[in-house]
Formats: structure tokens, C-alpha cells, sequence
């Protein structure tokens, strides 16, 4: 809804691996803001759409490893449901991140794209800790023409999104985002990549609130450029 | 001081500490340095991640077989002449040490560091009785000394003072004269502190681990503090919380490795120190009378219930060294002697709801504690457990949470109502939409727009561009 340039991105790159795709009308968010807020219950209801939603598809992939990692949950949330837990369990196994699929699945490193730059990282706490994809991201980076990369200082720590804690902790989230922002600066880089919509938003927010000229992008949005 | 460090709210404890830029400096430098001194350590032992499961085993283990090792441990202290007293809440085990110190006519007692005797209130009762209570650990007696402020740690325990605070704490309270070199410091303390040690009635000490087989304690410090504090007093009474026993040295020797490294990042600390029983005959120093108080205040509840794996916590708190939410608001903003990760999860379980339910809420669940816990306690999910149980149990869930989380139940539930909601979020958006950002957001909004802008939502839709682009359409 926020992001549409980077779902765009997301087609045009894996159409032109040679993917065929198809964006399930039905789908809708993936649970996690109520999930993660200790609504089990109503987040149920959602979860349900989206197994059914995705029940025909060979694989998933989600450009958020944030939200492919709540659909790897699936199968905890629904344990011990004959029903459901077989149908999540299915949902679990097929579904990747998007960096994750085109190099262990697609098998690919380079993309064939280019882009002039100085880009920075930011490695997405879910994706690298949870679902523990961690190199994906740089072996495609590393192939981006042109693309000169410098390290995030601090790289691994929490941009301070988390979800409704940048609402709910909206002070903390506040300094913590703050010193993110300070971080990607020091780096010198005019681009800062990342592969998940919340910390980008985060960041982004931040960095153009304080009216910096460093270019927020989605890592598909880097890989679609030509 | 109870588990309770303060009767603010939550949010004045925040706010106070967030202006505290001088605290804030000083979490953060040593975060780093801890941070980096313990991934170094592990690098250099090697099989981190096996050393890991190997403590996760050894404390799985024990919780398991508790009752077992309890009693094991019980049996053999008694043996080695030790009196062994099992203290179902924090007041029948302040009641045993009062008796104790009444028995001795003490009137002054040294303590070593120890967080469960801060959990149970020990000091305020001894206090009661007219007895002096010394803290012998460099950081709890600055803390002591500066009108017995809370620790913000929980390993060290003054981390939010620099050595001009300090050399200022002792120099008001104590008339110090001299600078704030952290040698002539610690030279000044210790002077203070050895004419204690010989006069003490009583030494307390904590307990990191006791070995079941041999009925031992062991105590890990860098300042030697606590040999002093068992050596010298004629009576030794321990303070442990049930769930820190080990079934023999082997075990000890892993988790002290596991402890030592993942604390501060040291191979080893200057002190390990087993101790077992009282003086024997032909002893030079050593205790003449022994007392171990196990403490369960809560912990059996823990026990068998979803929030078990904290059990397995040594106190190394490598999860406060390394939580990026711990790095801005410091230890004091929790409220409770437990700070951090481990904190935000122990502190309710052994404290109530009440008066730590917001803690659940300060993380973002980024899972950097699950990452660095040296025993594989899986942090980020009993933190999340923590929320599960406030809105299913308690009931003290925000009233406008609830019905946000109702609308999302019911929104989810219908790919209709959710796509009209994507619909209209652009129209919604757009009195306070300004150069396709929000600046000043309604709502909830409004704590994210403190500090950042956030996008407008997208008046095209991803889903109807893909509809068009599925047709062959073009851009």
C-alpha cells in the first residue's frame, strides 16, 4: 500500500528471470501488527486468508523478510490444529524472501543490473536473525554494476521500527531511528538499500525529516534498474 | 530495595532518562566494548554455537530434575556441617537471616554482590534490626554510598556513572579528597573496605553456582571481594535463587566459561572461588557457622509454565549488553532491579502485571538477546509470550488497542473490507498529506511523526497496476 513502486520492482525483475507470476486478489496483510501486539485470536483470522489465498501457488515470495518469516510462524500459531497446522506447515515451506529465492532457488547471482552509486545496507533484524538470511542480499549487490558499497556501521543493531513499537514506544523509536540515521550518514553513501519495507519507511522517514539527500531504495528496486 | 526501584510511572522514568545524555554515552561506549570483547572470546575458544547447546543441555537438564539436585545439594551441605533452609517467599527468607543475625548479636554485616538478596529486600530488614550492612563490590558500594541508588545493571551495577560521578559521590558523602583516577578510586575503597571485612559479624553472599555433588558454592568476581567476605566472618550465610545449581564441578567449569565470556568478554574473571562447608579443623580462615537460603519466591510458579526457559538464565546479562531498546533508556527506565531482556521478562513473572506491564512492550522483538543468550533462552518469544498473556489473561490491554486489533480481526477477515480499506487510506490520509508525506500524522500516527515523516499512502494501487500489467498493459 505504502511500497507499490517496490512490488512493481519485484515483478519486473523475477518476470525477468523468467518467473511467472500471479498476485492472489485475496491476499491481505500477513497478521503480524496484531500477532506481534499479543493478538493471537484476531491475527487467526488473517493467517487463514492467506494460506487459502496462497494455497495453489509453487512458491511464495515475499520482498519483506519480515512478513516471509510470520508465514514460517504459521505453523507454531497453528500447532495441534488438524486442519490448519498441515495447510501452515505447506505455507511454511514453499514461501521465501525475495534475495533468498533468486539465489537459492532461481540460483542466480547477477541480476544483469546497473546503477551508479554509494550505497549502504541496512540488514533487516527479522530477515538476518529469524529467518537467517544474511548473504543473499550482498552476493546480488555484489553484481550491481556501478554500485559502489560501503558498510553500515552498527549494521546488525535495530533500526527501532518493530512493528507498532514505533507507535507505541514512539519516543525510543524515536532515538533509535535517530541513531541509525547517524550511522547510514557517517557511511558517506548516497543510497541506502534495505530489504524490508518497515525499517525502510523507518528510515526514511527519518532521513527525510532531517532533510537529508540520501536516496531510500528497496533492494528489488536496486536490481530492476538497468 | 525490592524488586521495585521506583513509584513513578513508566513513562517519567523514560522521559527522565532519555534526557540523561550522560547516561546514555556511557550504556552505549560499554555496549560496544562488551560486545566486542565477548564475540572476540567466543571467536578465540571456538564452537561457539556447540558451547551454547551444551549449556542450554547442562540447564535444561537441571531445571528438569530440580527437585532431584535440590535435594542432592540439601544433603550434602548438611554434611559439610552447613544449615540448609528452603525460603518459599522473599519474607520467611529475610525472616531465617534476621533470626540468624539476632542469634549472632550482629551489627555489622559485608556483603558480596548479590541480585537475589536485592530481590528479596534484604538490606532494608537486616537495617531494621540496627545492623550496618556493608556492600563490598565496587559499583553496589558506590551505589550504597550515593543514598542507596538502584542498579542499572545487572552485572555491573553503576554503569550509568563516569569517574568524575563517582569521585563526586565519595567525595560529598565521604569527604574524598583525592582525583578520579579509577586506580586512586578503587585504592580508596579498598582501604575503607578491608577494616570491614575484619570487624563483620556476618558475611552474605550471592551464589552464581552450587554444585550438588559436593554441596559447594561457587562465586565469580573480578575484585576478590567476596573471598574476603567468606574468609573472615565467623558466620556465612548464602543467599540463592532454587534454580542455580549445577550437578557437578564439570558442568560448573562450562557455564562459568559461558558466564565469564559472555558478562564482560573475560576467558576467566581474577576470583572463582568454590567453597564448601565450614572451617575444618586446622583451617586458617573460613567460616565457623554456614547457612544456605534457597529462594523460591515465585520461581516454582515459573517452573512447568511456558515461561520456563528463563529459568535457565546464569545472570550474564549479555541480552542488556547487547538490546538496542536497553542502549537508549538505560536500566532505570525499567523500573525493576531486572533490566533488559531478562528483566522485562522476570520482572512480571516474579513481581506481578502490575507494575511491569509496559516492560513487555519496551523491544522490538529484534531477537539480538535470543542471539547472544549463552544458554539459548529463546528472549524475543517469552517477551512476545508476555503480550500474548496480557491481552488473553490480564485484561490490561489499552481500551483503543483492543478495538484497533478488533477492526484488524474483522478487516482480516474479509479480503473486501480489506481492499476497500486500502482503497480509501489514500483519501484518508490526504488533509495531512503534504509532498506525498505526513508530517503531522492522526492517531497513532502522531508518536511516529515525533520523529520521522511516513510515506502517503499510494493513490495507485499495486494491485490494480498488476491487474492492468497481468493484461499486457502497459506502464
Amino acid at each position: 500500500m505504502f511500497q507499490g513502486d517496490v512490488g512493481k520492482a519485484v515483478v519486473k525483475v523475477l518476470e525477468r528471470l523468467g518467473c511467472d507470476l500471479d498476485f492472489p486478489e485475496n491476499q491481505i496483510c500477513c497478521g503480524q501488527p496484531a500477532y506481534n501486539s499479543g493478538y493471537v485470536k484476531e491475527s487467526k483470522n488473517a493467517m487463514k486468508k492467506m494460506i487459502t489465498a496462497f494455497e495453489h501457488a509453487e512458491y511464495v515470495v515475499s520482498p519483506s523478510g519480515s512478513c516471509a518469516f510470520m508465514f514460517k510462524e504459521y505453523a507454531e500459531v497453528f500447532k495441534g490444529d488438524p486442519v490448519w497446522e498441515p495447510k501452515a506447515q505447506a505455507l511454511a515451506d514453499k514461501t521465501y524472501e525475495f534475495t533468498e529465492f533468486i539465489v537459492d532457488v532461481l540460483k542466480i547471482e547477477d541480476v544483469g543490473a546497473r546503477l551508479e552509486g554509494k550505497a549502504t545496507y541496512h540488514t533487516s533484524c527479522h530477515m538476518t536473525r529469524l529467518l537467517g538470511v544474511t548473504e543473499a542480499p550482498f552476493k546480488l549487490l555484489n553484481h550491481v554494476e556501478g554500485l559502489q558499497y560501503v558498510e553500515l556501521p552498527g549494521k546488525e543493531r535495530c533500526c527501532g521500527f518493530g512493528g507498532t513499537f514505533s507507535v507505541k514506544m514512539g519516543d525510543i523509536s524515536g532515538e533509535m531511528v535517530n541513531e541509525k540515521v547517524q550511522n547510514v550518514d557517517e557511511t558517506g553513501a548516497d543510497i541506502l538499500i534495505g530489504a524490508d519495507a518497515g525499517c525502510l519507511i523507518n528510515i526514511g522517514g527519518r532521513l527525510n525529516r532531517l532533510g537529508k539527500p540520501i536516496r531510500v531504495m528497496h533492494i528489488a528496486e536496486v536490481l530492476n534498474c538497468r | 530495595m525490592s524488586m521495585k526501584t521506583s513509584d513513578e510511572d513508566f513513562q517519567h522514568r523514560l522521559t527522565k532518562e532519555l534526557e540523561n545524555t550522560f547516561m546514555r554515552g556511557a550504556v552505549s561506549s560499554a555496549q560496544e566494548r562488551f560486545q566486542t570483547r565477548r564475540l572476540k572470546q567466543a571467536e578465540e575458544l571456538g564452537h561457539w554455537e556447540e558451547w551454547r547447546s551444551h549449556g542450554e543441555e547442562i540447564r535444561k537438564h537441571v531445571l528438569a530434575n530440580l527437585d532431584y539436585y535440590l535435594y542432592q545439594l540439601s544433603e550434602n551441605v548438611s554434611k559439610r556441617g552447613g544449615h540448609v533452609y528452603f525460603a518459599q517467599t522473599a519474607k520467611e527468607a529475610t525472616d531465617y537471616i534476621q533470626r540468624i543475625a539476632k542469634k549472632k548479636n550482629a551489627t555489622k554485616i559485608v556483603k558480596s554482590k548479590s541480585m537475589v538478596t536485592e530481590e528479596i529486600n534484604l538490606n532494608a530488614a537486616l537495617q531494621q534490626l540496627g545492623c550496618e550492612v556493608i556492600e563490598t563490590d565496587l559499583g553496589e558500594y558506590i551505589l550504597q554510598v550515593d543514598d542507596h541508588e538502584p542498579p542499572s545493571h545487572i552485572v555491573v551495577p553503576a554503569l550509568h556513572k563516569n569517574k568524575e560521578q563517582i569521585r563526586d559521590v565519595f567525595k560529598e558523602k565521604q569527604g574524598y579528597e583525592k582525583t578520579e583516577k579509577p586506580e586512586e578510586l578503587a585504592l580508596y575503597v579498598r582501604e575503607k573496605l578491608r577494616n570491614e571485612y575484619l570487624t563483620a559479624d556476618i558475611g552474605i553472599t550471592g551464589c552464581n553456582f552450587a554444585i550438588a555433588e559436593s554441596g559447594s558454592i561457587t562465586l565469580v568476581t573480578n575484585e576478590g571481594n567476596a573471598d574476603l567476605v567468606t574468609a573472615l566472618p565467623k558466620t556465612q550465610i548464602t543467599v540463592m535463587g532454587m534454580e542455580r545449581i549445577v550437578p557437578t564441578f564439570e558442568e560448573m567449569e562450562v557455564l562459568v566459561g559461558l558466564l565469564t565470556r559472555s558478562a564482560v568478554g573475560q576467558k576467566l574473571t581474577s576470583y572463582i572461588t568454590t567453597l564448601t562447608g565450614i572451617r575444618d579443623e586446622g583451617d586458617t580462615d573460613g567460616p565457623e557457622e554456614f547457612h544456605l537460603v534457597i529462594v523460591d519466591n515465585g520461581r516454582s510458579d515459573i517452573l512447568g509454565s511456558e515461561f520456563q526457559p528463563i529459568l535457565q538464565c546464569i545472570r550474564c546479562a549479555a541480552c542488556v549488553n547487547v538490546c538496542p531498546v536497553y542502549r537508549h533508556i538505560g536500566g532505570h527506565t525499567y523500573g525493576s532491579i531486572y533490566s533488559g531482556p531478562v528483566g522485562i521478562i522476570l520482572s512480571p513473572l516474579l513481581g506481578g502485571y502490575d507494575d511491569f506491564k509496559e516492560l513487555p512492550y519496551a523491544s522490538t522483538l529484534c531477537g539480538a538477546c535470543t542471539d547472544a543468550c549463552p544458554v539459548k533462552i529463546p528472549l524475543h518469544q517469552l517477551i512476545l509470550r508476555h503480550r500474548q498473556v496480557i491481552v488473553e489473561n490480564e485484561g490490561k490491554a489499552p481500551i483503543s488497542e483492543k478495538l484497533l486489533m478488533k477492526a484488524f480481526g474483522l478487516g482480516a477477515s474479509s479480503p473486501t473490507l480489506y481492499k476497500m480499506a486500502t482503497k480509501m487510506a489514500s483519501p484518508a490520509m490526504y488533509p495531512f498529506t503534504k509532498d506525498h508525506k505526513i508530517s503531522n500524522g492522526p492517531g497513532p500516527l502522531k508518536a511516529w511523526t515525533e520523529a520521522r515523516d511516513f510515506p502517503a499512502p499510494n493513490k495507485d494501487r499495486f494491485r490494480d497496476w498488476f491487474k492492468h500489467h497481468e493484461k499486457g498493459g502497459e506502464e
